[in-house]
């Protein structure tokens, strides 16, 4: 018997000729988008940030929906706690017969404290814990068919809107998870800044990232091509974000729009020329959520792997968390 | 600046309406599209049936395209001796923006040998390599670009001429039904009868079920798919085995031209459904590629890995060696401790 070595599959590429016709290549689309909006989504958000810079709100105001409980709300009793615990809380959103299990994990206590040192610690371990348990599953020898995702895909990242630069606390966080997950920086209750200030503040701030080698999203090295990175280079113009949440609506101009009401004045969210939700919005939401995954499990989860399994080889007694933060 | 992005995005919304309490999130299909489109697809598929029963006529009928342009047909002495071999030819094909990477697995040979008791374990070697390698590179550290050369879809062809399956078909189908997605197809069936045809479809499928042979089974559609979808699903599964004929010549016919085989008595349109069912092979093919991929993905790959992995030992066919650990077993990762 004669198999040609290694098995490998010979003959040249012929490149798609003139076809003599039309063979409907186009149908396995449309059974991919069948299959996809049958099995749904899933996104795992993380927010980040101070208590009191909106964090709830915001993700409230970005899915419409009473997903996190705001801690200004009338009977949240909890104190701030002594370390950071992380809270996850997961809702199944429909919108137009596309479901999606979005969960949110919060991280209040987080930068609180009167010694806010390694603060991150319990947010880096939460990271790699789920890291790890895709792994897992991935490697038993009988896998399920649709590994569970509880990976973080996206962390939102809370800047207050202070005017000046990045505090050390900020700098210290994002260095260590811009590793090792995709990071978006929004500056909160932006508010309180004029346009001139704002635009100053978002210069300081990246430029502050740059001097630091911080990884934010989108990573230019995950560009795939030109019309994407043309894209991409204009987010990364105007990143961080300034934002502005709430829930109230109001009435302008005969319509009902989502606002904060001043005497001076209603600070619309969606309007982009009073903030810059609705960019935040379009980005994480409209444009780049399967990004988002995607760059997590093709980079991140990519990266903690090749890592875990290189690391396995060698030190038998098994990594514990201070020597995998050591590779970071 | 704000409004480039912002711009670009309405453009590819579905839905462009800024009703209150929209978020956005619906717009994730097309998300997901786009980047499929990007990616492209690969697609493998092999065809076993004796020599001379139209496999690579009805191929590159199917695929519009000649993907054996230099073939020499060899005469009946060589092929006395002649034992299976794999030819593997791939054609990238592109069309409306959407690419698609076939690779067609051919094994001349299959059945020509007197004996031809042993002519089917090359092929199962092949499609096992294939799962092997990717496997191996799916457990490497590298795995950015795998390229997945797994037989997702196998034709086999069943003659005509006879009454149903001959015992060669049987044991054959046996033999792989647990690997790949198995779709008998009854070639040259310009020989049969509409009866006969018929009388043909339901001996083998009798004599498939006879014999316990796990053949591809098109998925239902779903209640909310539209009535069209549905109807050409009930069709599509009511036409199995399909009985077809292939060609890529052009004839004259009632004026226009189409591709078919000129008799005397007629001619013979491939693309005519009361004809034959070439027309319905296209379509089952190509609607259900993805369906055929998952199933390769998540029941005959996931079955030859476990299979694998309970047999441990190192991976070490055709010299790869895996970095990791040779006891390839969950219990493989030191223990993590947060």
């Amino acid at each position: 018997m004669t198999c040609l070595a290694g098995g490998r599959p010979q003959g040249g590429v012929l490149r798609g000729p003139d076809l003599l016709g039309y063979v409907g290549i186009e149908a396995v689309l449309d059974q991919m988008r069948r299959k996809t909006m049958k099995a749904g989504f899933e996104f795992n958000i993380m927010v980040v940030g101070q208590s009191g810079l909106g964090k709830s709100t915001l993700v409230n105001t970005l899915f419409k929906s009473k997903v996190s409980r705001k801690s200004c709300s009338p009977n949240y009793e909890e104190k701030i706690s002594k370390t950071v615990q992380l809270q996850s809380v997961s809702h199944v959103i429909e919108e137009k017969g596309v479901r999606m299990k979005l969960t949110v994990i919060d991280t209040p206590g987080f930068g609180d404290q009167i010694n806010n040192d390694r603060c991150w610690e319990p947010v880096l371990k939460h990271v790699n814990e789920q890291y790890e348990k895709y792994l897992k599953e991935e490697l038993r020898v009988n896998r399920q068919r649709k590994i569970p995702d509880t990976r973080v895909h996206c962390c939102i990242y809370f800047l207050p809107a202070s005017g000046h630069w990045l505090r050390p606390i900020d700098v210290e966080f994002m260095k260590r998870l811009g590793k090792i997950v995709s990071i978006v920086p929004v500056i909160a209750k932006a508010d309180t800044l004029t346009l001139e200030e704002r635009t100053e503040f978002k210069q300081r701030i990246r430029q502050d990232l740059v001097a630091n080698g911080i990884q934010v999203y989108p990573q230019k090295e995950n560009d795939e091509d030109a019309e994407e990175r043309l894209l991409n280079n204009t987010i990364r113009e105007s990143i961080p974000f300034a934002v502005v949440g709430t829930d109230r609506e109001h009435q302008v101009n005969g319509h009902r729009v989502l606002g904060r009401k001043t005497k001076w004045g209603i600070v619309e969210v969606e309007n982009v020329a009073h903030c810059e939700f609705a960019n935040l919005r379009d980005l994480l939401i409209r444009s780049h959520l399967e990004d988002l995954k995607q760059v997590t499990h093709d980079v991140h989860y990519e990266t903690y792997r090749v890592q875990r399994l290189t690391a396995g080889a060698v030190h038998q007694g098994g990594p514990n968390g201070s020597d995998l933060e050591s590779h970071l | 600046m704000y409004f480039l992005i912002v711009d670009s995005l309405r453009k590819t919304d579905v839905f462009s309406t800024e009703t209150p309490g929209y978020v956005g999130f619906a717009n994730l299909p097309n998300q997901v599209h786009r980047k499929s489109v990007k990616k492209g697809f690969e697609f493998t598929l092999m065809v076993v049936g004796e020599s001379g029963l139209g496999k690579s006529t009805l191929i590159n009928s199917l695929f519009l395209t000649d993907l054996y342009p230099e073939r020499i047909i060899p005469g009946a002495a060589e092929k006395i001796e002649r034992t299976v071999q794999i030819e593997a030819s791939t054609v990238e094909i592109e069309e409306r923006g959407v690419k698609l990477r076939l690779t067609v697995v051919d094994t001349p040979g299959y059945g020509d040998a007197i004996n031809s008791q042993d002519c089917f374990s090359t092929i199962i070697s092949y499609i096992d390599d294939q799962f092997e390698r990717y496997l191996h590179d799916e457990s490497g550290l590298n795995r950015r670009h795998i390229v997945d050369n797994r037989v997702h879809c196998c034709f086999y062809f069943i003659s005509p001429l006879g009454h149903g399956l001959k015992p060669l078909d049987v044991q054959f189908m046996k033999a792989i039904h647990n690997k790949v997605n198995v779709v008998p197809v009854i070639a040259k069936a310009d020989t049969l009868t509409l009866r006969e045809r018929e009388r043909l479809k339901r001996r083998i499928l009798d004599e498939i079920d006879e014999h316990g042979i796990k053949i591809y089974h098109l998925p239902d559609a779903e209640s909310d798919e539209d009535e069209d979808f549905k109807e050409q699903t009930r069709i599509l599964k009511a036409s199995i085995p399909f009985a077809v004929v292939g060609s890529n010549q052009q004839i004259e016919a009632k004026g226009k031209k189409v591709r078919g085989r000129l008799y005397p008595w007629g001619v013979v349109e491939v693309e005519n459904p009361e004809h034959n069912d070439f027309l319905k092979l296209r379509t089952m093919l190509i609607t259900h590629m993805q369906d055929l991929q998952e199933v390769t993905q998540d029941l005959h790959y996931e079955n030859f890995r476990s299979e694998r992995l309970k047999r441990g030992g190192r991976l070490s066919s055709h010299g790869y060696v895996l970095p990791l650990s040779p006891a390839y077993v969950p219990l493989c990762l030191p223990a993590f401790l947060p």
